[in-house]
């Protein structure tokens, strides 16, 4: 598909992608204003390329997984140190290992500690820091240096195959004795940055740069008019730029930069709207929630590099946690400590509460932080470190974690809390969080390939159903609120209505739709129903996927049934919106049909009778492989079988409850088409559901929980605590500096000033005009006497001459 | 020779010529007292002059005794203003620098 230099110069300038975006936010800030697009074009513009290059970066990775497999008889060329040629021939097998091996290519950040020229290095040719000492510039990398490197070093010779014979492209910048650039330069603290390349980092630079330019289209109509316009979309640039910055990182240490730009990125954008109160809030809510979890990320980050022998390398962390280099004790601690992190960013109970409230941006932001960036940070982390995670908290073989019940947890919790809202955003928001649940559940029992796959299908269909929200939005006057303007918008907005069904659909995981396979995968990979395998029997996380499977279906019908059907409630006339907003939400709505196909099971291929090898491209595409040889390690995981029996009862189970709740709004609309609820209700009379309805609606008062309960109930104690300090500590410490200033004042001011210094300056006037009055008495004004003075003077002289000499 | 009794002579009019200008209070009287003792000193330079056969001594009184002429010049006018200004050459109450 590409020639193997192009491939390598797309591997090694990945770094062009997030640069793009970061560069257009320079630009727009300063000259935005007055170009004639507001900075909307640069936005655009930036953002075209960085896709374009996104996308040839994923092809380029997946034919080079492709090469890996089908090519691997055909003879490679490795450049030997005496730059002769040496054909290789791989077995199928050696081939097969390199596959899916990460690119890295890294350049020093900064350092503390000794010259690194100073310091002796490891071997030469197999740290990074040789070639470092070579002179070149910072932006160069390894490529190049092939000549240093070690012809018998296999790992090397493996890396090429993908490429065709190029070795020069990769370095395995973690091979055994390969340490890394912090370790090889001894006390030398060093910390490099940049891009790794493989499956997980290609697939969320194809994600976040897709959504993000439809976003970028779809703001243009938007927030015209906005009066921060230029600003949004700075900012719009900066999240997107601050998200593939992360996405592409090779140290724990650029993962915390990139995580807590994406962080403040999303407050400014949030509280895009300050002037409203609860805009700011929400935004505040954001940033401070996300602070809580901050905290355990960096512990167990701290954690992490410690136990990995002073290493932020992403690489190695996992190659030492794999190896059982680190104990597995400390890897429990290290990710329950990521764990909070992942809680605070994506949206897990406990720590879910900003997500909802998130909604007061503006909503094409919403569907770029629930979608691409953001929210999904978490997860992503997880899968970067997933070793860590998998080890500590010994998903193989087991039925219950802290990660696998946080997300069962969070997709129940969030998706039923989906039924009580008013605000179409929220609803959407709850199924967000029900969705990252789902996510990090699959992570949690192992399966790997399922949740990734889940980031990355909801990616499009939640996009495509915030979009559509902002549509329906759009349209009735800038409300979200379904039941009071909405309803039969199914007439008026014919693109939005469908657009958001298709949408709605794959979020329930209606078959053929996107979320359907990738649902599927994440309950088969709970390893409960027979013949799956799987990594272990999680009932309880297998119980919590199937509940909200039904939930998801009978919420989203809820939604549905009352923004699109029924009479319309709210007032003037609704309209459909313009292309530029139609447009991004047709195509997000065809991709959340057909990604679904990227990961078909091999048995359903076989069934249609389609080649053997489109099944589980993504599977092949994006799993970790080569150096962290998670996968083929021991205590890597394992892929559950697809099941075709639970495909068909998880599918049934959402049409019932689906099916439910448009029975239920039928019958309604039947009823009073103006109406939005019994007024008689089953509510209204059961007290106990009553009770459960108002649970719900007061969002299991967790915020009454933060706010009222633990921010209120430290912040009197804390206030008189910290007053009573004021006023005794401090004041006294403030007032006994001052009363120790005057004393001290005094005394200098008596004694030294006006003794000392005094004295000695009217001392010396005093013995100066003594002085004068003594010689003013020989001043006498008489010639004579003066002569009388002289002639003794002389006479006295010449005595002395005479007698003496 | 006869040395002892130029430079006796020479001691006794410089002598008179101190007291002079240490004792009179009349300025003119004080010049001459000045003139008394310059010319004490010329008596010293002629005598030595001609002890010793040699004629410088006699060159330097010619120089004192003008330089003597100019000398009067200047402490004549100095005594006449103090008398126009004072209507007195009375040098003792010509005391303004008194400190």
């Amino acid at each position: 598909m590409f020639a193997a230099e192009e491939v390598s110069w797309l591997f090694r300038n990945v770094w062009l992608i997030p640069a793009l975006p970061a560069l257009s936010f320079v630009l727009i800030l300063f000259f935005g204003k007055r170009l004639p697009f507001k900075g909307a074009e640069i936005g655009i513009a930036s953002v075209v390329v960085a896709f374009s290059l996104a996308v040839l970066t994923t092809f380029a990775w997946i034919g080079n997984i492709q090469s890996a497999e089908s090519h691997s008889e055909e003879a490679i060329f490795l450049e030997g140190p005496d730059g002769e040629q040496t054909p290789i021939v791989l077995t199928a097998e050696e081939a097969g290992e390199a596959r899916g091996a990460p690119i890295i290519t890294e350049v020093e950040w900064f350092s503390i500690g000794p010259d690194a020229n100073k310091v002796i290095l490891g071997t030469e040719g197999n740290s990074d820091a040789g070639h470092d000492e070579d002179g070149h510039s910072d932006d160069e990398d390894e490529d190049g240096h092939s000549d240093d490197e070690d012809a018998g070093h296999d790992d090397d010779e493996e890396e090429g195959a993908g490429f065709g014979g190029d070795d020069n492209v990769v370095d395995v910048a973690f091979a055994e004795d390969g340490g890394t650039v912090a370790e090889a330069h001894g006390d030398r603290f060093s910390i490099s940055i940049g891009t790794l390349v493989d499956g997980q980092s290609v697939m969320m630079l194809f994600v976040v740069t897709f959504i993000s330019l439809l976003v970028h289209v779809y703001s243009t109509d938007y927030v015209k008019g906005d009066r921060r316009f230029t600003h949004y979309f700075a900012f719009l640039s900066l999240f997107t730029s601050a998200m593939l910055f992360m996405v592409l990182s090779t140290s724990t240490m650029q993962l915390i930069v990139g995580w807590e730009l994406v962080g403040v990125c999303s407050f400014a954008l949030i509280g895009h709207w300050w002037e409203e109160k609860a805009n700011s809030d929400a935004a505040l809510k954001a940033f401070l929630t996300n602070r809580v979890g901050d905290i355990g990320l960096l512990i167990g980050m701290s954690i992490l590099y410690f136990a990995a022998g002073r290493t932020f390398s992403i690489p190695r962390i996992n190659e030492l946690a794999v190896n059982g280099t680190i104990p597995k004790g400390t890897l429990t601690i290290a990710a329950v400590c990521l764990m909070a992190a992942v809680m605070s960013k994506s949206g897990q109970f406990i720590l879910h509460t900003w997500l909802p409230d998130a909604m007061a941006g503006p909503t094409p932001v919403s569907a770029l932080i629930h979608a691409a960036t953001m929210v999904v940070a978490g997860v992503y982390m997880i899968g970067r470190l997933y070793p860590v995670f998998f080890i500590g908290f010994g998903i193989a073989g087991s039925s219950i974690n802290l990660m696998a019940f946080i997300g069962g947890l969070t997709t129940v919790g969030g998706g039923a809390l989906a039924f009580v809202q008013k605000d179409i955003k929220k609803v959407l928001a709850y199924s967000t969080v029900s969705q990252l649940g789902y996510m990090v559940l699959a992570l949690g029992m192992g399966a790997y390939t399922a949740g990734m796959f889940h980031l990355f299908t909801h990616a499009f269909f939640k996009a495509c159903l915030f979009l559509g929200a902002g549509s329906v939005s759009h349209a009735c006057h800038h409300s979200f609120d379904m039941k009071a303007d909405m309803g039969g918008l199914r007439k008026y907005m014919p693109k939005t209505f469908w657009t958001f069904m298709i949408g709605s659909g794959a979020l329930a995981g209606i078959p053929p739709l996107a979320g359907f396979w990738s649902k599927d995968e994440i309950l088969v990979g709970a390893g409960v129903w027979p013949n799956t395998g799987g990594n272990g029997t999680y009932y309880l996380p297998f119980v919590f996927g199937m509940i909200t499977a039904a939930m998801t279906a009978a919420y989203m019908a809820r939604t549905i049934w009352l923004t699109f059907f029924g009479e319309y409630r709210g007032h003037d006339e609704p309209h459909e919106s313009g292309a530029r907003i139609t447009t991004p939400l047709i195509i997000l709505a065809g991709m959340a049909v057909v990604v679904g196909f990227l990961n078909m099971p091999s048995g359903f291929v076989k069934f249609f009778g389609a080649p053997e090898g489109l099944a589980h491209r993504f599977e092949d595409w994006v799993e970790p492989a080569g150096v962290s040889t998670f996968v083929t390690s021991d205590n890597g995981f394992t892929h559950a079988k697809p099941s075709l029996s639970l495909a068909i009862v998880a599918t049934l189970l959402a049409l019932t409850a689906g099916g439910a709740v448009v029975a239920y709004y039928r019958a309604l609309y039947a009823k009073d088409s103006k109406a939005t609820e019994y007024t008689d209700g089953v509510m209204s009379r059961i007290p106990g559901l009553r009770a459960g309805h108002k649970f719900l609606e007061e969002k299991y008062y967790l915020d009454h929980l933060y706010t009222g309960a633990i921010a209120g109930g430290t912040k009197g104690p804390l206030a008189r605590a910290t007053d009573w300090f004021n006023q005794n500590v401090l004041d006294g410490i403030v007032n006994g500096v001052g009363k120790l200033s005057v004393g001290l004042g005094n005394f200098i001011y008596n004694i030294i000033d006006q003794k000392a210094i005094d004295g000695v300056v009217n001392g010396s006037g005093n013995s100066a005009s003594g002085a004068g009055q003594f010689l003013r008495g020989m001043q006498t004004g008489q010639v004579r006497q003066y002569a009388t003075l002289m002639f003794g003077a002389t006479a006295v002289v010449a005595a002395i001459f005479i007698f003496a000499v | 020779m006869f040395l002892n009794q130029f430079l006796l002579l020479a001691a006794v009019l410089f002598c008179i010529g101190v007291y002079g200008v240490l004792v009179r209070k009349n300025g003119v009287l004080v010049l001459m007292s000045i003139e008394l003792i310059l010319n004490a000193v010329n008596i010293n330079l002629v005598a030595f002059s001609a002890f010793n056969q040699n004629i410088d001594g006699q060159v330097f009184a010619l120089f004192i005794i003008a330089v003597a002429a100019a000398e009067v010049g200047v402490g004549l006018a100095i005594v006449l203003l103090i008398y126009r200004n004072r209507r007195s050459i009375d040098v003792a109450e010509a005391n303004l620098l008194k400190g």
